[in-house]
């Protein structure tokens, strides 16, 4: 029992994250239909920003502020200046470019910071919470992790579902053209949806950092497990990437729990070969009618 | 007034529009009419500026505005209803009217929602569907009452009827005919269904090949067996 509350609660910490890195991934494939590949070095990227503010003796909560503003910034950077030129064309071009990306960005972290592992801060404990004399399986940052994602997710609802900006924007990733006819600025929706899955994507790179050694390559494996989590639910829906998430992160804590480690690499490409078969648009896609 | 002037488009070498001129009046009904590929869409989308004129000018009460950006066009009262019932399949019924009245024309009073149920009851029905639940009916009095959230003073419209039954097709017809006085608007009316178009039109332009061949009162149009079976079809 005492096991079965453990891994529970940290495949609820882990699916958080992955939920999260989903969601980055999703609201990039409502709105320019691209598979985004350097999310992972994207996320890195705004994790080192951040690392390297830390050690020059900025607050945490200071450094984390920054590490979503950057991702904002490279987020929009990336969509005008890489994406756009390649937007309408084929689709495997855009993707073919955020695998570039994903290449550059690494080398160039490499470059500047050194491949060595670095000890990155957590603002809160990450030793397991005690109950009486013993410890259950999550701790303070693992519940803090859990309350970020939440409180991005709560804030993403609240700007797709009830302001004029978030409809602009899910209007002008469903149906460019009409949208322009309607007058809302497209092409500003659109790098604006990528600067907020950049932003995302670096909340998500801290949450994963927090009391961890990082170095260039520490969010490679999310490059898999955050596609397979979007892929589980269905790209096209935010909250299937979230439920997405938060299954992904359970199957893999229970498999590391009661199995073992190595197998969760294996059980996860499992998961995605069978929603491929089986559902290959997800378990929350959106009724068939879509491009009507 | 809505006045295109000598206006001409091209896809790569060929010629889709050439030398187009017609006016359109306030408070009536222009229908542009003709065969499959004679251009009428492709002259809604060259004065949108979905494609780029090569030549000529289009101007909305006195304003020049054939090289103004698609996304501004609605501030300045022009709405175009694309073809095939443009609605945003994903989005629910009152979404798609909100969106419609979020750039609307400059200076303009802000369309309540409920007034374009008030016009089409059926969609107050249906506010909280979303639009691809709709039949094809209901989707294009949704892109209607869109477009008039925006406040438009000419409306652009790319063949309403298609796929439509007839009896829908004559509803729709009825209440644009009614907007048409009670909002004073300007509505170009392209349609392929030339019988039906002409019978609520004021006025009629006939393209072929890009140019046009004819220009009079939709009366005088309809009474023209020779052009009728040449270019209309009926």
């Amino acid at each position: 029992m005492q096991q079965f509350l453990d891994t529970t609660l940290g495949g609820l910490v882990l699916g958080a994250v992955y939920a999260a890195f989903a969601l980055a991934l999703c609201l990039i494939w409502r709105s320019t239909r691209i598979v985004n590949f350097a999310q992972a070095a994207m996320a890195m990227v705004t994790t080192y920003i951040a690392l390297t503010l830390i050690n020059a003796d900025v607050p945490y909560w200071v450094a984390f502020v920054a590490a979503i503003a950057a991702g904002f910034g490279l987020g929009a950077v990336i969509e005008r200046v890489i994406i756009r030129p390649v937007e309408g064309k084929a689709e495997l071009n855009a993707v073919i470019l955020t695998l570039g990306l994903f290449m550059v960005l690494h080398g160039l972290t490499a470059i500047t910071f050194g491949v060595q592992h670095r000890g990155f801060p957590a603002p809160v404990s990450t030793n397991a919470i005690a109950v009486g004399d013993s410890s259950i399986g999550i701790t303070p940052f693992g519940i803090l992790t859990i309350v970020v994602v939440a409180v991005v997710m709560a804030g993403l609802v609240v700007l797709f579902r009830f302001t004029d900006l978030g409809l602009r924007m899910r209007a002008a990733a469903f149906n460019g053209e009409v949208s322009r006819l309607l007058g809302v600025r497209v092409g500003r929706m659109l790098t604006l949806g990528w600067a907020l899955a950049a932003a995302v994507g670096a909340v998500a790179g801290m949450l994963i950092a927090g009391g961890d050694l990082v170095n260039p390559a520490f969010m490679d494996p999310f490059v898999i497990y955050g596609f397979i989590a979007a892929v589980l639910g269905g790209l096209d829906s935010p909250l299937g990437s979230v439920i997405g998430g938060l299954i992904l992160g359970l199957s893999l804590s229970y498999v590391t729990g009661y199995i073992g480690e190595h197998l969760a690499p294996l059980v996860a490409l499992g998961i995605l070969m069978v929603v491929l078969l089986v559902r290959p648009s997800g378990l929350f896609a959106a009724a068939a009618a879509r491009r009507v | 007034m809505f006045a295109v002037e000598d206006l001409s488009a091209a896809y790569g070498p060929v010629k889709a529009l050439n030398g187009v001129t017609f006016t359109a009046s306030r408070g009536q009904v222009t229908a542009v009419l003709g065969a499959n590929g004679a251009g009428k869409t492709t002259l809604l989308r060259t004065v949108s500026g979905l494609v780029r004129s090569t030549r000529g000018s289009v101007q909305l009460d006195g304003k020049d505005i054939t090289r103004t950006a698609t996304e501004k066009l609605t501030s300045y009262g022009l709405a175009h209803v694309p073809e095939g019932r443009g609605v945003i399949a994903e989005l629910t019924v009152v979404e798609n009217l909100r969106l419609g009245g979020l750039h609307r024309s400059t200076g303009s009073e802000p369309m309540p929602i409920e007034r374009i149920f008030e016009l089409f009851p059926r969609l107050g029905e249906r506010r909280d569907a979303t639009a691809h639940q709709l039949s094809g009916g209901e989707r294009q009095m949704l892109v209607i009452g869109r477009a008039l959230m925006a406040r438009p003073s000419v409306l652009l419209l790319d063949e309403p009827s298609l796929g439509l039954a007839p009896r829908v097709v004559a509803q729709i017809f009825d209440l644009l005919r009614g907007l048409v006085q009670t909002e004073e608007l300007t509505v170009v009316l392209v349609e392929q269904n030339a019988r039906s178009a002409l019978s609520i039109a004021d006025h009629g332009v006939v393209l072929n090949l890009g140019k046009v061949v004819a220009s009079a009162p939709a009366a005088e149009l309809a009474a023209d067996e020779q052009l009728r079976h040449a270019y209309l079809g009926f």
